[in-house]
């Protein structure tokens, strides 16, 4: 069958693809029509001559102009030669990913749908990897319903690269498109703006050669109306059948005013007074002009709210080195199956989360965690996709793939959080539902005034007050306030490794005066390590590397932590034997035909040990450490302190927690003396200690009780009651456990540091939304009277329609930019390691 | 006389404002219970724009996005704290599952693209 493409132009809806069907179906020869929109072009199968079909596109008002079509019409030259040739090197492969199918019979079934879907030339699904790929030049999304109709779920799988590429793309076109129009209406606008200023007439004296010239004018001005203009009107008109209106009815409404009225004029100018046969013809096309370059402006500002998403997108890997029988395949990110094995090596970026089980390597996790210094992965850790690799390889095996990474999760939460609505948006909220039907009102009630008690001529001065009104409302600058603001402070936050779920919290963190922190997991690092190591006779590695070898092989988290420790410091244990452990009491072994013993002091004591650095020991004890004593025989050798130590950085955040005003409460089942001991490593003002985990949340709400605005920080899973409890919860997270549904707040870096810097973030956030939000209501609350012309019996001032639209269209550009102004905000000014303020 | 007429045309006017944007119902809704339903985003209205469904449903709401202008970026729907980033050009599928009857609006951030969802 003979097909033939031709390219299109101005068909954007639905409605204009059924208009382009039913010209060109009458067409003798016609057998199908496929309009694609975003291609512009047409696909017509039969024998229908070209001629007739571009005659017919001609006629239907969709025909690419002949420039355009001269471009293009050797490709679609070459276009059919090629259909003639089975489609082939025309042929684009869409893959889609299905859910749903799950025996040999759907897999059947979908196929056949597919390839009933017209312009599909092959499509086979692979029911083990739940995807289908066709060939061919249906649309994909023809293809999803197509499958969706069959009964099951599907969805296109695309390169997020190119998906998004396309995507600046196509908002580069519009943005060119925009800047044109802008250009357009301005080369009318100006020259007649110019001519009023100049002290040209913009009088019409009837049967003059002026009243011809104005005609002219006219003509020139309705066309700014139907080309650059255009958008507005449609979108006012489907917006007004919807019993709606918004800032295209605005603008169109109050052009088309102006227009009409100048229009009036120079038609009819007798029906007109002398004093009101004043034309206002560069008006329109000046608004227009304005507006679309306001546009313009603020979707570039736009492009750069959502940068955080974009750089989140942006550390997708697109393939993975999957190792499968020894052998090493690269394969596409979407392909990686859970339990698969993957190899990555120096600088690469993780394409799945996974576990590591051979390899040594650091990772730097920092653009999920926001920390900066990499970490140590080896057999037995965990990795997240979206982290590099720093120098060595690691070989790890797939646990999260696709949707399910934290990476993918994290991105799916940033999104949603950035659409979220702080409580403060609400006012604005519930303005902006009703703002433009009261402009309109406004307006007739303006031009009703002007008619009533204004000077003369009054139909002059109605239509200048109702259109400036209808201009200068602006509604954008109202509704955008505090959605620009959250999208960039929520993604502000995402950069820091913050992790912000509800909108409410954004508003509530900023106004926190308590700071309840969880002790295990949130001030300390949550498993017992040495803190210090006590020798008699000061040879400190001696005696570690003594206690390693006793505890080799152990279990016990006190023996761990010795054996980390002696790892840390490289020390290589000594051989021992006849290691014996002592019902947790402590263990012993045979070194050179003495006994070595480690283990708490009543033990060694029980064993006939000579107890010596009691002071060491009970300066350990007093630091909430647990002195393990280690002898040779009975004489005592040293003693090591191990403890939940807390974080490097605890101190330091608490500071700053103090330092902004909060109220810091520690909160621990330990007992007193240990959490003391805790609490003033860490500079708290206040300890809760022996507290159950389940009365934490009761004590949460008996400070909320007291007034205060609390906020709990632990580790989402023991805490969860006390965190939902809070006013804001925060949950430290270990990296990239990132859906914590019972806390507000996320902290992916485990650091303190997190909660102060999601506190100032919501401040900055905050303090960005009451600006805009405050420049916005002032600026509707003046600028409509002013245009009103309320100043005009004081002042004599009434507002012209192009000012008007030159203050809209710079009131939306100003509030976009100012909550772009928060992306370079900065929670913290990073200190030198160690270095203290 | 024409003092009085241009009055009063301006009185009804405005009246008639009041009724067609706020008074009238907002045409008419389509009615589902779950499912798919195909939106199509464009000049400034969705189309369909009142949706009904059943309480408890299961709504796959596909967006399409033919209006490249920054508005019709996200939708928000009111009450229901969920919103979606619409690709131009693209179908953007929302789901959701309202359990609560009553009437939630959903809207681009600057509410200029207003639907309503109604849960019975």
């Amino acid at each position: 069958m003979n097909k033939q493409t031709l390219p299109i132009q101005g068909a954007t809806c639905q409605g204009c693809v059924k208009r382009i069907d039913a010209a060109l179906e009458v067409v003798p020869g016609v057998t199908a029509v496929s309009v694609d929109l975003p291609g512009q072009r047409v696909t017509v199968s039969g024998d229908a001559s070209r001629q007739a079909v571009q005659e017919a596109l001609v006629e239907s008002g969709y025909a690419a102009d002949p420039a355009a079509a001269d471009e293009t019409a050797p490709l679609a030259q070459a276009d059919q030669d090629q259909d003639q040739d089975q489609d082939q090197d025309q042929d684009q492969d869409v893959q889609l990913s299905i859910s749903g199918a799950h025996c040999a019979s759907c897999v059947r079934t979908i196929e056949d749908a597919l390839g009933a879907v017209p312009g599909v030339a092959k499509a086979s699904m692979n029911l083990a990897d739940r995807t289908a790929r066709v060939s061919g030049r249906a649309r994909p999304n023809d293809l999803v319903r197509a499958v969706q109709s069959a009964g099951y779920q599907a969805s296109e799988v695309r390169d997020p690269h190119t998906a998004e590429q396309e995507r600046e793309e196509q908002e580069r076109s519009l943005y060119k498109k925009l800047l044109g129009q802008t250009a357009l209406s301005l080369a009318v606008g100006v020259p007649v703006m110019l001519w009023g200023w100049a002290g040209g007439s913009m009088t019409v004296e009837p049967g003059t050669p002026g009243q011809v010239a104005w005609f002219v004018v006219g003509l020139v001005t309705l066309a700014m109306l139907v080309f650059p203009g255009r958008h507005f009107f449609v979108g006012g008109w489907k917006a007004f059948r919807h019993h709606n209106a918004n800032m295209d009815t605005l603008i169109a409404v109050g052009t088309a005013a102006a227009w009409a009225y100048s229009m009036v004029v120079v038609i009819a100018p007798l029906v007109l007074p002398a004093a009101a046969r004043h034309v206002y013809f560069e008006a329109s096309p000046m608004i227009i002009g304005l507006v679309n370059l306001g546009l313009a402006l603020e979707m570039r500002a736009r492009g750069k709210t959502g940068a955080a998403v974009k750089r989140l997108l942006g550390l997708r890997a697109k393939t993975a080195r999957v190792v499968r029988d020894g052998e090493e395949i690269d394969l596409p990110v979407e392909q990686v199956r859970e339990g698969d094995r993957l190899r990555v090596r120096p600088g690469e970026t993780l394409a799945v989360d996974g576990e590591v089980e051979d390899g040594d390597s650091s990772v730097d996790e920092s653009m999920l965690t926001g920390e900066p210094m990499p970490v140590r992965k080896g057999p037995g850790d965990s990795v997240a996709a979206g982290t590099l690799n720093d120098s060595g390889t690691l070989i790890y095996r797939a646990t999260r793939v696709g949707a399910d990474t934290a990476l993918a999760r994290i991105i799916d939460l940033v999104k949603k959080a950035q659409g979220a609505k702080p409580p403060i948006g609400r006012l604005a909220d519930s303005v902006a539902a009703v703002f433009v039907p009261a402009i309109l009102l406004i307006a007739v009630s303006a031009a009703l005034a002007w008619y009533n008690f204004g000077p003369n001529p009054p139909l002059a001065y109605m239509m200048v007050a109702a259109t400036s009104v209808l201009i200068i409302a602006c509604p954008c600058a109202l509704g955008l306030a505090t959605p620009m603001s959250v999208m960039v402070g929520v993604g502000k936050a995402a950069e820091a490794g913050i992790l912000i779920r509800q909108g409410e919290a954004l508003q509530t963190a900023a106004g926190l005066d308590t700071v309840v922190l969880d002790k295990t997991g949130t001030l300390t690092e949550g498993k017992p390590a040495v803190t210090r190591v006590i020798a008699a006779d000061g040879d400190e590695q001696h005696v570690l590397a003594l206690a390693a070898a006793l505890e080799a092989g152990s279990e016990h988290p006190l023996g761990r932590a010795i054996l980390d420790e002696a790892k840390r410091r490289q020390l290589t244990p000594p051989a021992v034997s006849d290691f014996q452990s002592s019902n947790g009491l402590g263990v012993s072994a045979t070194q050179e035909g003495a006994t070595l013993r480690l283990g708490n002091r009543r033990w060694l004591e029980q064993q006939g040990v000579a107890m010596t650095l009691d002071q060491a020991a009970r300066s350990l004890s007093d630091d909430a450490a647990t002195p393990l004593f280690l002898a040779r025989d009975t004489q005592l050798l040293g003693v090591i302190g191990v403890a939940d130590r807390i974080k490097t950085d605890s101190a330091d955040a608490v500071a700053r927690l103090r330092d902004s005003g909060l109220k810091v409460i520690m909160i621990t089942g330990d007992v007193q003396a240990t959490a003391d001991a805790i609490a003033r490593q860490a500079g708290s003002d206040e300890v809760l200690a022996e507290v159950l985990p389940e009365d934490k949340a009761a004590h949460v709400a008996r400070l909320q009780q007291q007034g205060a605005k609390v906020a709990m920080v632990g580790d989402g899973i023991n805490d969860a009651p006390a965190l939902a409890q809070a006013d804001v919860g925060f949950a430290i997270g270990t990296g990239t456990d990132v859906a914590i549904e019972s806390a507000a707040i996320t902290l992916m870096s485990g650091s303190l540091h997190g909660v102060a810097d999601a506190m100032a973030i919501s401040r900055a956030t905050l303090r960005n939304i009451k600006q805009n939000l405050f420049g916005a209501f002032i600026y509707n609350s003046l600028g409509v009277p002013i245009a009103a012309g309320l100043l005009y019996p004081f002042t004599g001032w009434l507002l012209s329609p192009v000012i008007a639209g030159a203050a809209m269209s710079l009131s939306s550009v100003t509030v976009v930019s100012n909550a772009n102004r928060l992306r370079l905000f900065k929670p913290r000014q990073r200190r030198p390691q160690g270095e203290r303020p | 006389m024409s003092t009085f007429l241009v009055n009063l045309s301006g009185l009804v006017l405005m009246a008639l404002i009041v009724w067609w944007f706020w008074l009238s119902s907002k045409g008419r809704a389509t009615q589902h219970s779950g499912g798919v339903i195909d939106i199509m985003v464009d000049h400034g209205v969705y189309e369909p724009a009142v949706i009904k469904t059943a309480a408890g449903a299961t709504l796959q709401l596909r967006f399409e996005r033919r209006d490249a202008s920054p508005c019709a970026e996200q939708v928000v729907f009111h009450g229901l704290d969920v919103s979606e980033t619409l690709a131009i050009g693209e179908v953007t599928t929302v789901t959701l599952t309202p359990t609560q009857p009553g009437t939630y609006r959903f809207t681009c951030q600057m509410q200029m693209y207003q639907g309503t969802l109604i849960v019975e």
